[in-house]
């Protein structure tokens, strides 16, 4: 019995050949997806990890690395202030210590002159004391000479003397008082 | 004679279905130049099927597990030459091919596709390679189980993820058709979609296959008659039919060059189209 229509080369010489081609496919889809394709996929997925982790720890070393700058700049600038302050603070103490020497030194110096004041004022003193003595002796002496009588009756020359040097100073006294 | 050795040479005589078929004809080449031979005359009618291509095929499938099973081993981190090449031609079906048009959900997928490309390459590569010198995909059988196969797979998991009607509905109708042209595109995708798509997908393999096969036996075989005639033909003196043979069999190299360019192309496009039809079923939006 002839076919209606000749299909020539698109009818399978043999059946067969579907089914083997079937039975083959099969056996190599086997292998492929119990074998092979895992085998690959696994070695993909390792690279993968592997990749991904080397991303990550440079991801992370980079944060830190940030974080370290930042620290560093935090750090430079507190330094930098510090700095600035203990500048501050030692010209600060620098004009204030300026300041103090100054006034030990003015204060030394008052001392100074007070106790040179004071000294000179009592050898004032001593000099006036002695020169009234000796004024005495000498004026007596020399009144003693020309009046060529002996004033040497001691009271009562010394209390001439006094009371001239007393008078003398009164008047001495009295005049820049007068002329004030 | 019989057995393996009739792989190689070609029988005289008694075969069964290889005379039923034709296949001690030689020139023209034509149909019959595509005959198998059996591998068991002696067997009788009941075991031709055991013939020549079907020995390839099994030849084929074995090439292929042993060349994934050698390229999947000892496989390192950094890979040497070995891995590297297996990866690219893993990576050829894996990226190019799978990863590339079915989207994130490619993985399982990828033991179908792969099975698919390196089984047909290699058989069409038989084509072009010496002991065989012939395509196994240009007998259709052959053709007619991966095509069933990509047909079943593309619609299986269409109807897996939306159910029957859900996936016929998505197949058959595009969304945003008015109602009145319902009667035109339900039909029409239909046949487009669900019976038309595995016809061309084996026609398209088989076609190629044969028509290259065809080409190369007339550059081939004509070239070597017109090269070995001892008479003249059609009126041509026999020194012009050696030239004329000389250069047959010189531009015979062309044509294998392009039967190789050919082998892999077909074999790249029904993986791509496999797994372009698989997409197709599983996208949400036809």
């Amino acid at each position: 019995m002839l076919p209606l229509i000749d299909f020539g080369p698109l009818v399978p010489q043999e059946p067969a050949e579907i089914l083997v081609g079937l039975v083959l496919f099969f056996i190599i889809l086997f292998a492929m997806s119990k074998v092979v394709v895992p085998m690959f996929e696994r070695t993909y997925a390792e690279r993968s990890a592997v990749i991904q982790g080397g991303i990550e720890r440079a991801e992370a070393a980079q944060r830190e690395a940030q974080t370290a700058l930042e620290n560093y700049r935090a750090q430079l600038a507190g330094a930098r202030e510090e700095a600035g302050r203990i500048r501050e603070d030692a010209k600060a103490q620098g004009s204030a210590i300026i300041a103090e020497m100054r006034a030990q030194a003015q204060e030394e110096s008052a001392r100074l002159l007070q106790n040179a004041k004071a000294q000179i004022e009592a050898e004032r003193a001593a000099a006036v004391a002695q020169l009234r003595a000796e004024v005495g002796g000498l004026a007596t002496g020399l009144a003693g000479r020309i009046v060529g009588e002996s004033l040497d009756d001691d009271e009562r020359a010394r209390r001439t003397v006094d009371r001239f040097i007393a008078e003398l100073e009164q008047a001495a006294d009295q005049a820049p008082a007068r002329q004030a | 004679m019989g057995g393996l050795g009739s792989l190689l040479v070609p029988l005289e005589g008694d075969a069964t279905g290889w005379a039923a078929c034709g296949g001690e004809h030689h020139w023209p080449p034509g149909q019959t130049s595509f005959c198998s031979r059996p591998l068991f005359p002696q067997l009788g009618e009941q075991f031709s099927w055991l013939n020549n291509h079907m020995a390839q095929a099994v030849i084929a499938a074995i090439l292929v597990i042993g060349f994934w099973v050698v390229m999947a081993r000892g496989h390192s981190l950094v890979p040497g030459k070995r891995q590297a090449f297996g990866e690219m031609a893993y990576d050829l079906v894996r990226n190019g091919i799978a990863r590339d048009i079915l989207g994130h959900d490619f993985k399982p997928f990828i033991p179908y596709l792969l099975t698919l490309f390196s089984f047909i390459l290699v058989n069409n590569l038989f084509g072009e390679f010496f002991l065989f010198m012939f395509p196994t995909f240009s007998k259709i059988g052959y053709v007619y189980a991966l095509a069933l196969l990509s047909w079943l797979l593309y619609n299986g998991v269409g109807i897996r993820k939306f159910g029957f009607g859900g996936y016929m509905k998505r197949t058959c109708l595009p969304p945003g058709v008015p109602k009145a042209l319902w009667i035109i595109i339900v039909p029409l995708e239909f046949l487009s979609n669900i019976i038309v798509r595995p016809v061309t997908l084996a026609l398209r393999l088989f076609a190629n296959l044969f028509a290259g096969h065809l080409v190369v036996l007339v550059f081939v075989v004509g070239g070597s008659l017109l090269l070995t005639t001892t008479e003249r033909l059609g009126g041509f003196d026999i020194p012009l039919l050696k030239t004329a043979g000389v250069v047959s069999i010189l531009f015979s190299f062309a044509v294998f060059a392009l039967e190789l360019l050919i082998s892999f192309i077909q074999a790249y496009v029904f993986t791509v189209l496999t797994a372009q039809y698989v997409s197709s079923a599983l996208a949400e939006e036809h």
